[in-house]
């Protein structure tokens, strides 16, 4: 039974990862129909810039701040370049989001290294034990911290002016524009906004898995794999296809067989996406024909 | 022809077609109209089988044909044009009136790859017969062009000619003039008339009250997913009911 | 109208070039770098026939092409089966397998399409990775010596002249495919799926040959890939192989059969051009896709074509 709790718990802290990385992907997916295979760069973004920042001497809580500040910038470039190209076919944008996935890989390895990196964590790296299994303070932030994330989420779109257009833009872009809606602010805000909360990810979850240059690639794919499951559209949606990821993956890796635990992500999505289309959350739109 | 039995398809709590029963004569041009959100459209999606029919049957000529696949019913001969136009864009005039002959010709996957002679063979023969409907609508002069490049009112032609290549019985026309001005208008009614009318039966739907008037043998009027009235385009016109349903939407007859 | 033999300008130009440039080729390093860009050539013209024809995007070719590899070279050193035979059973495999996930995978859509895909080629990547003892596991595994009848191939003109007339020859088949009528159905799917559903067209059914094309041929590239480099690693089937493979043909263009060779030669070339810039090298590449999305989204086919008709227009 502890067993089982300690599996539960560590699965729930690293779902909670996969969720912010989700709710990244559906910000952007709803507003630009775009999916951002840059995602998970902007974990390992995150992540990186705090560990330098903070060898290069600055307290933690400025680098925390100015990583998050300067993966948002990596987020407006991105929608600058989006908004650059000439043709806005979905192939190509994909591919436009993998060129810059690679480009951010290939930046952090001239800016920072190849080495794996960790960091303290804000909490200390102490653990106490709670219903006869241990649990890190570390785990505690990530939930506590994910939680407030996606409550201020919830009053973002739903009680201020720029989260209703934003929710008004990803429903009708044209409406939304007659409306006098400022499109293209709201698309970079929502860029901004989504590389910002997968920094969060990243400076969160550095602590416990360390980082490197690459650690965005399988990230994002999760994150992306729990956005699909939640129904692709809904912020909300991804940060239960998070949990139930997380979960999933720590429960396989404890009981069956930890050398598959990579795969677990992608039978979940595949899953989904034959059985349930439009996600555990989503529902199906009717064609006209 | 066509039997309709008391068909009803459902999207979420409405019925679109609610208990619809129609019988569609031989060689007729017959029409279906109705005010918008009438069920028309629903309808002729439920008769070619994009919709799957909730309750009701459908027959072809005592053949049930309830919910079979558009693609399959084509082979059945049934085929059908769209209120939104659907043309392959990227493909030539000519190709896209090809495309009608489609489930005549061989299309085996090595025959194909190494230019057999049925392929040949075949992709000459009717070649030449997509000309010859060409030339019905005067389009011979355009085979060549990329079909993206026309006009709205050429594509909707194309469009009706495509269905032709398939040589069917029945051919439902959905919206065939919607946006068009009086002059293509009543080009399409030229070939609905004289093309189409002596080979097949026709369902026509149409907002275009002068066109249905002029074309149709026989007028079935839906009103809220249900059957109002039906007759000759003369009854019609005097029928009260159908009076009254048209005058909110500012038709007049 | 379609000609008897179909033997254009274009695919003499293709064969003419072929044969010329191994002259100017100075050793061994240059034909290893042109036969694994023919090899690369070909999983694009099926993944092209998919993506650019059928509409399809797939982020798996990779996986299909790494897995296919993994089956004739498992025979081949477990089963002691020749690599003629090995490939042909490896081929039956793939395309059964590649028919049967084709039924789920292509009822759906746009993104999600390309991310079931993705799904299935890492899931691939992983077990390749797991079942060390069939696999090798990380390290991958060595491949015994090609042969077609007792005939070994040795040297790289060898393998250089079998991957030409492969190439050749196939890019011949699908250019008489796509002017055939099955091509049109094909470029009709991409043009409206409903009209051609509305001509008889069962859409889903062609969708699946193509997928299974495209596989197949991903299998035979794979695979001799494999014999050719004496070796097999999952890499092969890594979802960046398959990433670099879709790069390859949007940036070649789409929907165009000579893009997607010009692509896989400049994608594979590419990189070892980047090797004198060492840690530069991931950024170069990355900015290069970036700005070819930017600059030309319709690949340099297209832009060549525009080229072309612009001198052409000037010309009257």
């Amino acid at each position: 039974m502890n067993e089982f709790l300690g599996f539960l718990l560590s699965g729930v802290t690293v779902g909670f990862i996969y969720a912010l990385v989700g709710i990244g992907f559906t910000v952007i997916y709803n507003s630009s129909g775009i999916i951002n295979f840059s995602q998970g760069e902007f974990v390992m973004a995150g992540g990186m810039s705090t560990v330098f920042l903070l060898k290069a001497g600055l307290p933690l809580g400025v680098s925390f701040i100015l990583a998050i500040m300067i993966t948002s910038m990596i987020g407006i470039v991105l929608y600058k370049l989006i908004s650059f190209s000439k043709e806005s076919s979905q192939i190509s944008l994909i591919i436009l989001t993998l060129g810059f996935a690679i480009f951010l890989r290939g930046l952090a390895e001239v800016v920072f290294d190849k080495e794996l990196h960790t960091m303290p964590s804000f909490v200390g790296d102490s653990s106490f034990d709670m219903f006869g299994t241990t649990l890190t303070y570390q785990s505690i932030l990530i939930m506590i911290v994910s939680i407030v994330i996606v409550t201020l989420l919830y009053f973002f779109f739903k009680k201020t002016k720029t989260g209703q257009a934003m929710m008004a833009a990803s429903i009708n872009v044209d409406a939304a524009r007659l409306m006098g809606i400022n499109i293209k602010k709201i698309l970079m805000i929502n860029f901004a906004l989504s590389a910002a909360i997968a920094a969060i990810g990243g400076v969160l979850l550095t602590p416990i898995t360390s980082t490197n240059y690459e650690v965005g690639i399988m990230l994002g794919l999760k994150g992306f794999a729990a956005a699909i499951i939640g129904g692709l559209s809904n912020p909300f949606g991804a940060v239960a296809g998070g949990l139930v990821l997380g979960i999933l993956e720590s429960l396989i890796a404890g009981y069956i067989s930890s050398e598959y635990k990579d795969a677990v992500a992608f039978v979940a999505l595949l899953a989904i996406l034959f059985f349930m289309p439009g996600g555990i959350f989503g529902n199906t739109k009717a064609q006209r024909v | 022809m066509l039997q309709i039995n008391s068909v009803t398809k459902q999207f979420g709590g409405i019925k679109a077609v609610d208990d619809f029963t129609c019988r569609v004569k031989k060689g007729h041009i017959h029409s279906i109209i109705g005010p918008n959100g009438a069920g028309k459209t629903t309808l002729v999606n439920m008769i070619t089988g994009v919709y799957r029919v909730d309750s009701g049957t459908i027959f072809l000529d005592g053949a049930d044909i309830t919910n079979i696949s558009t693609d399959k019913l084509v082979y059945r001969g049934i085929c059908r044009t769209f209120q939104n136009l659907e043309i392959c864009g990227n493909l030539t005039v000519l190709e896209n009136v090809l495309l009608g002959f489609d489930k005549y010709m061989d299309k085996g996957l090595l025959k194909s790859c190494f230019r057999a002679k049925s392929i040949l063979d075949d992709e000459k023969r009717y070649t030449d017969r997509a000309k010859h409907l060409l030339g019905l609508i005067g389009l011979e002069d355009l085979a060549d062009k990329k079909a993206e490049n026309l006009s709205y009112g050429i594509l909707k032609k194309l469009e009706i000619v495509r269905a032709l290549g398939t040589s069917p019985e029945l051919i439902l026309l959905d919206e065939p003039v919607a946006g068009l001005n009086p002059k293509e208008t009543q080009e399409i009614s030229d070939l609905i008339r004289t093309v189409v009318a002596d080979e097949v039966t026709i369902i026509l739907v149409e907002h275009d009250m002068k066109m249905v008037m002029q074309v149709s043998d026989y007028i079935t009027v839906m009103n809220f997913g249900k059957k109002l009235a039906e007759g000759t385009p003369d009854e019609i016109v005097n029928n009260q009911d159908v009076i009254r349903a048209y005058l909110g939407s500012g038709v007049v007859c | 109208m379609l000609k008897r033999y179909n033997i254009n300008r274009d695919i003499l130009t293709l064969s003419a070039i072929l044969i010329i440039i191994p002259f100017f080729f100075q050793n061994d390093f240059y034909y290893e770098i042109a036969i694994v860009s023919l090899l690369n050539a070909l999983i694009c013209i099926g993944l092209n026939m998919l993506m650019g024809y059928a509409g399809q995007v797939s982020l798996g070719h990779g996986a299909f092409a790494g897995l296919g590899g993994y089956i004739a070279v498992i025979l081949g050193s477990k089963y002691g089966i020749t690599p003629l035979f090995s490939i042909f059973i490896a081929v039956v495999t793939m395309s059964l397998f590649a028919f049967i996930i084709s039924k789920p995978i292509l009822r759906l859509k746009g993104h999600y399409l390309a991310m079931a895909t993705l799904g299935i080629g890492i899931i691939i990547s992983i077990v390749l990775n797991v079942e060390d003892e069939l696999t090798g596991g990380s390290d991958g595994m060595s491949v015994d010596s090609f042969t077609i009848f007792g005939y070994e191939f040795v040297d790289s003109l060898q393998w250089y002249m079998l991957c030409s007339f492969l190439l050749v020859f196939t890019i011949w088949m699908f250019s008489n495919l796509i002017d055939s009528p099955f091509g049109r159905v094909l470029r009709s799917i991409e043009g409206s799926e409903k009209a051609a559903n509305s001509v008889g067209i069962n859409v889903s059914h062609y969708k699946s040959i193509v997928f299974v094309i495209s596989v197949v041929i991903a299998t035979i590239a794979g695979s001799l890939y494999a014999f050719f480099s004496g070796f097999i690693s999952p890499s092969e089937a890594s979802f960046s192989h398959s990433i670099e493979l879709v790069v390859m043909v949007v940036l070649g263009g789409l929907g165009r059969i000579y893009g997607a060779i010009i692509g896989a030669v400049i994608l594979t070339i590419l990189p070892q051009l980047l090797t004198s810039f060492e840690d530069y090298q991931t950024l170069i590449y990355g900015s290069i896709i970036i700005f070819v999305m930017i600059f030309m989204p319709k690949g340099i086919a297209s832009v060549y074509e525009d080229v072309k008709g612009r001198l052409f227009a000037s010309n009257k």
